[in-house]
């Protein structure tokens, strides 16, 4: 019954699980597939499945679902796969979960989000950018650049790693930084970045949570506006916002290398369930600040997905 | 003339069978989708899906959403909706967060406070329903937005500037009331079943199943409360008669408006027990709690046989709409089918079921 029915959902060209006897490795993640930041780690999970032969599966919340996510860990956790990726955005809601599964003898890593949290809750390692220190990097350079008020732009609200952003971009920056929260939708933050930009002429400075979703927004409504003073700089990449930084309309974007955090924990778990191995400590993969000299060889990477 | 009568008489006394009876009931459609949906998954779902594990494991999203959908289903029978369910467990939790953590109240206090603001905001909802005479939907798609937004400034007063409350479980340890809203109840039988070994266990010999999650029963204690007021009691006539014509029903003596305020703070409640249940449950609350949950509700009474226009529906029907959606959203995972494609799946499910519950229910019943 099963060879009949995979026969008939390979003929209808969807994806299955290849031969028997490799490793599963499940990664839960909170972002949606559909975002442009998360397609791209997706897209190192799945490059990672068919370097190592591991069969792997990215599963997600439809929304931004603490709740949801955990059942999703609990049902990844029952399936007792080869290895569990998560990222954990917030602790108290994911803790329990992955908790069951290193008691149920999975090896867990955590990416992206969670790296203060990570080993506390039985993970081997975490595998992302430390948000507050990238934040931190962010404003320095901002400052540095001249900026003197800012705008932190945050379009996943109850999201702790991106407040931790706005945090340590205050900090870096040093000058007042004002967060604008916004919905998950270009069009709504284009009005909103310029709403705000209109309303308080001193802000100089605008700092966006994520490329596709606030910082080519961002530049669209300085461009609407006019205003070609603006120091627009942005976390994450996208083809449209890397031509921003090439063409000198923004300052730059910094890179957490996603495609590595869904790349490399898979590569580890299928290392780790084959030989046993497992590296000694958490790999950073970010921050890499993209300025307007590197901007255009990062271009044509972005737009295939891989940064 | 006589004999007219007597077959009138026999047209309305006639006894149905009851194959008949059951096909005329709304609930029917939804248990039909639940079978499918079974079958479905049966045959392309990893056979953990339908192991004890996996079976609570698909329950408990249908319970949190289930509690909703009832407590939808039964306003939608009264012939109101509630768009601002999703966003009330967002402020509810608010509420019982910053009750528990901030000001430290035992649960004791801390849960009916939170209910009792849940049931004010309601009977607002209701009032403007009633006093302005705008469409529910219009009202409460209001409270949506003001809710959600309430939340967002009530997060950051009192967590600091965060976007998340958290602490709630350290609050709330070693109340005696938290086992009742969190975790699963009947540890030691199933630790006891494990050591039987009719139980699964994990390589680590940890069981897999600690126990029944709370929400299950509470979603079920629910579900029978709800089924036994609508089909047992006057209250569940005067809910029907308000839905199917509040006029005529106002006329006969049903007080329709002290019936639509009520289901409101009904729905506003429900939404508040899911928020408390779920902030002990994770701990924390955010600003994105429930999101998007009172379209799930509605879609769930929906497939539970409920008619949009109102004065037709069931809580039983609205019970299996939930599982239907929890296995839909659970089971997707454990087949092989890329995640891209999930909220393809999950809307094919959804139409097919309710297409499926439509189709049965014309037959049955004639046009509705």
């Amino acid at each position: 019954m099963k060879h009949m029915f995979k026969a008939i959902a390979t003929a209808a060209g969807l994806t299955l699980a290849g031969q028997a006897g490799a490793q599963d490795i499940v990664v839960v993640a909170h972002g949606q597939a559909n975002d442009p930041f998360w397609s791209v780690v997706k897209n190192g999970v799945a490059k990672a499945g068919e370097d190592t032969g591991a069969n792997v599966e990215f599963r997600s919340p439809e929304t931004f679902d603490m709740v949801q996510m955990s059942q999703l860990i609990d049902a990844a956790v029952n399936q007792e796969p080869d290895g569990l990726v998560v990222s954990i955005p917030d602790a108290d809601a994911l803790g329990p979960s992955i908790q069951r599964a290193v008691e149920a003898g999975i090896p867990v890593i955590s990416m992206n989000s969670g790296s203060d949290v990570a080993h506390e809750l039985g993970a081997h390692l975490h595998v992302g950018q430390s948000e507050y220190d990238a934040g931190k990097a962010a404003g320095q350079e901002l400052a540095e650049m001249g900026g003197t008020k800012a705008i932190c732009v945050n379009q996943e609200v109850g999201n702790v790693s991106l407040d931790q952003r706005c945090e340590g971009f205050a900090e870096g920056f040093g000058n007042p930084v004002d967060v604008v929260p916004t919905q998950n939708d270009p069009t709504e933050v284009q009005s909103k970045v310029r709403a705000a930009l209109e309303s308080d002429p001193d802000v100089d400075t605008v700092l966006g949570l994520g490329a596709s979703l606030v910082g080519e927004p961002a530049v669209a409504a300085a461009e609407a506006l006019g205003r070609d003073d603006l120091l627009i700089a942005s976390f994450d990449l996208s083809a449209g916002f890397l031509e921003a930084i090439a063409d000198g309309k923004a300052a730059f974007a910094i890179d957490q290398q996603q495609f590595l955090q869904g790349y490399l924990p898979v590569t580890f778990l299928a290392l780790n369930a084959q030989y046993g191995l497992m590296p000694g400590g958490d790999v950073p993969s970010g921050p890499n600040l993209i300025t307007q000299d590197k901007a255009a060889q990062v271009i044509e990477l972005s737009a295939q997905g891989i940064r | 003339m006589n004999t007219d009568a007597t077959q009138m008489a026999d047209e309305r006394i006639k006894s149905e069978s009851f194959a008949t009876r059951l096909m005329r009931r709304p609930e029917l459609g939804a248990i039909g989708g639940v079978i499918l949906v079974t079958i479905f998954f049966l045959i392309t779902a990893d056979r953990t899906m339908f192991t004890l594990s996996g079976i609570m494991n698909f329950l408990t999203p249908a319970a949190q959403l289930g509690i909703l959908g009832i407590a939808a289903a039964m306003l939608m029978i009264g012939g109101e909706f509630d768009l601002s369910i999703g966003s009330m467990v967002a402020f509810t939790g608010l509420i019982f967060g910053v009750l528990a953590v901030n000001m430290e109240l035992p649960l004791i206090l801390a849960i009916p406070l939170t209910m009792a603001c849940a049931a004010a905001m309601g009977a607002l909802n209701g009032y403007i329903v009633i006093r302005t005479g705008l469409p529910s939907f219009i009202v409460t798609l209001a409270f949506l937005f003001i809710l959600r937004g309430a939340t967002l400034v009530g997060l950051k007063l009192f967590s600091g500037g965060s976007t998340q409350l958290r602490g709630v479980r350290s609050a709330v340890e070693g109340d005696f009331l938290t086992p009742i809203f969190s975790g699963d109840a009947f540890g030691g039988l199933f630790r006891w079943l494990a050591e039987l070994g009719v139980v699964e266990k994990f390589g680590s010999g940890m069981p897999k199943v600690p126990g029944i999650p709370v929400e299950i029963l509470w979603f079920i204690g629910f579900a029978l409360l709800a089924t036994y007021i609508l089909l047992k009691t006057p209250s569940g006539n005067w809910i029907f008669a308000s839905g199917g014509d509040s006029n005529a029903a106002e006329n006969s003596g049903v007080p329709v408006k002290r019936v639509k305020i009520s289901l409101f703070m009904l729905t506003a409640c429900a939404a508040a027990l899911v928020a408390v249940i779920t902030v002990i449950d994770a701990g924390s609350t955010d600003a994105r709690r429930g999101f998007m949950k009172e379209f799930e509700a509605i879609i769930t009474a929906v497939i539970g046989g409920c008619l949009l226009t109102g004065g037709y529906g069931s809580a039983i029907g609205a019970f299996f709409g939930a599982i239907i959606f929890g296995m839909v959203t659970i089971g997707l995972t454990y087949t092989n089918f890329d995640q891209d494609w999930f909220q393809v799946f999950l809307g094919g499910m959804l139409l097919l079921a309710v297409i499926f519950n439509n189709v049965i229910r014309k037959r049955v019943t004639g046009e509705r």
